[in-house]
């Protein structure tokens, strides 16, 4: 489905040296998969989805969106910030936010696409909230909003660049579950990156591990934890414990050769 | 407040009556302020600085924030630009008016050209530093989800950049009376300006204050209009600013 083959990206500063972002990092993503990159602060990881998301350039490799090589944001494929406050339209209602993707797609009336973003709200648990201003809602629930903004369009890629990070944790644990809900019903592929090792390890198929600046890809494990997943059972399985304990293990070495 | 300034110019006015001949009571001048916009004499000239104002705003707004998106989002054509704006922009507008009278007479054009030129500066820099200060992440935004040229300036630029183009427009409504006004002073023969002006080459006291009086109240009439406008129309911003207050 997605495939990244000898990604480098390499930043010019103003002043000073260049900065290798990414060294050189090549993996695929299987259709319908849900796949996670972990990594040490700084690794690049956001540079990355933005390079799979035809937002960045990359300075050398290849970004393939099934088959075809990505040069510009692709159709089909919805990059998801960790931002939520500064990514969703203060100026536009929860609905009309719903509806922004949707306006791109050609031949849908107005009615259809506030149909089809109520839709979406409802799934994400937003239902009643069209009219609020996103402002006016916590994190959590403007996260969603952002959510179901790109799961309205469809994509057959989601990327996700660390959208909890800014959750508190209670918050972050029901919209793991949301999320993970919404996947499984949606079949789409999600690429999802973070920081947070149990996040990680709970939510994927899989989990790629990167390393320090210049970032290259240290591990690849497959996740085979009986789904679906559950915060309580999952997390205490003798099989997430070793995981978390492998990637834990391997990251702490990875920062400490500095 | 208005009230006890108002008792305070009659109390005084009173007191030195030897000072009459120019310092009229305010209920004097209120009297003249009521039969002048009875008789018509004054709505006429009301009028003619209306329409000039009006004219001289919506030029200015259109071109201004059409030059100031421009501007915002083209760097090159900003920085060819810059040195122009920063020697054009500090000097006093009505430093103009010869220059627009030698350009387009004495005549209305040359009013309306005098307060478009004033009156596009603060719209104009408003405009560039709003569209320069659109998060990069809401042009992330707008790329992911495949918005075209057209569709991001619209969809997303402009209504980023309003808040700040509008407080433009709203420091510019204040400088646009103020060039009409001077500009009718210089040379006309119509307008509140002459009508100020012509009053008190004429010792007809009141008569000068009552107009006085109307552009003040004309001054205060635009500027409630402007507020309920964006009350209405940037409900969302003040939402928004009031919530990060509280945070």
């Amino acid at each position: 489905m997605l495939e990244v083959r000898g990604l480098r990206k390499v930043f010019q500063p103003l002043s000073g040296p260049a900065v290798t972002a990414i060294g050189d990092v090549s993996f695929q993503v299987g259709a319908e998969q849900f796949v996670s990159i972990v990594g040490p602060s700084g690794c690049g990881k956001s540079t990355l989805l933005q390079c799979v998301a035809g937002l960045l350039r990359p300075t050398a490799g290849t970004v393939l969106l099934g088959g075809r090589e990505v040069t510009g944001p692709p159709d089909g494929l919805v990059l998801l910030f960790q931002e939520y406050n500064k990514s969703l339209l203060a100026w536009r209602s929860v609905l009309g936010n719903a509806c922004f993707g949707l306006e791109q797609k050609p031949g849908l009336t107005r009615a259809d696409r506030e149909a089809e973003a109520r839709h979406y709200l409802e799934m994400v648990g937003l239902g009643g909230f069209e009219r609020h201003y996103p402002w006016e809602l916590s994190g959590g629930m403007q996260q969603r909003v952002a959510i179901a903004r790109a799961l309205a369009c469809k994509p057959q890629v989601l990327l996700m660049d660390e959208p909890f990070g800014s959750l508190d944790a209670l918050t972050r644990f029901e919209l793991e579950d949301t999320l993970l809900r919404l996947w499984e019903s949606l079949r789409s592929t999600i690429l999802f990156v973070t920081h947070d090792i149990d996040e990680a390890v709970y939510l994927s198929d899989r989990v790629y591990v990167l390393s320090r600046r210049p970032s290259r890809m240290i591990s690849d494990t497959a996740v085979d934890l009986p789904r679906p997943r559950d915060q309580l059972a999952s997390r205490e399985d003798a099989r997430f414990i070793r995981l978390r304990h492998q990637t834990f293990e391997l990251i702490s070495k990875e920062m400490a050769t500095a | 407040m208005l009230a006890a300034c108002l008792c305070a110019w009659e109390a005084w006015a009173l007191w030195r009556r030897d000072l009459a001949a120019y310092f009229p009571p305010a209920s004097e001048v209120m009297v003249e302020l009521v039969r002048l916009v009875a008789s018509g004499e004054l709505a006429a000239h009301a009028a003619a600085t209306l329409r000039r104002f009006a004219e001289g705003y919506a030029i200015a707004a259109v071109a201004a924030v059409s030059a100031g998106l421009c501007l915002g989002l083209w760097r090159p054509l900003y920085n060819l630009f810059e040195p122009l704006i920063e020697l054009l922009r500090p000097m006093p507008s009505p430093a103009t008016i010869p220059i627009a009278i030698l350009f387009f007479g004495i005549g209305n054009e040359m009013k309306v050209a005098v307060t478009v030129y004033a009156c596009s500066w603060p719209i104009l820099l408003n405009t560039i530093d709003g569209v320069r200060s659109v998060d990069r992440l809401l042009f992330a935004t707008a790329a992911t989800f495949r918005l075209s040229g057209w569709a991001r300036f619209w969809k997303v630029v402009l209504p980023a950049a309003s808040p700040q183009i509008v407080t433009g427009l709203r420091v510019s409504l204040a400088i646009a009376l103020i060039l009409v006004t001077t500009s009718e002073m210089v040379v006309s023969n119509d307008g509140l300006g002459y009508y100020v002006l012509e009053s008190q080459r004429a010792f007809r006291m009141p008569q000068m204050y009552a107009a006085v009086v109307a552009l003040g109240i004309i001054g205060y009439a635009l500027n409630r209009l402007f507020q309920a406008l964006d009350h209405w129309v940037m409900a969302w911003h003040r939402g928004l600013t009031r919530k990060e207050e509280i945070l």
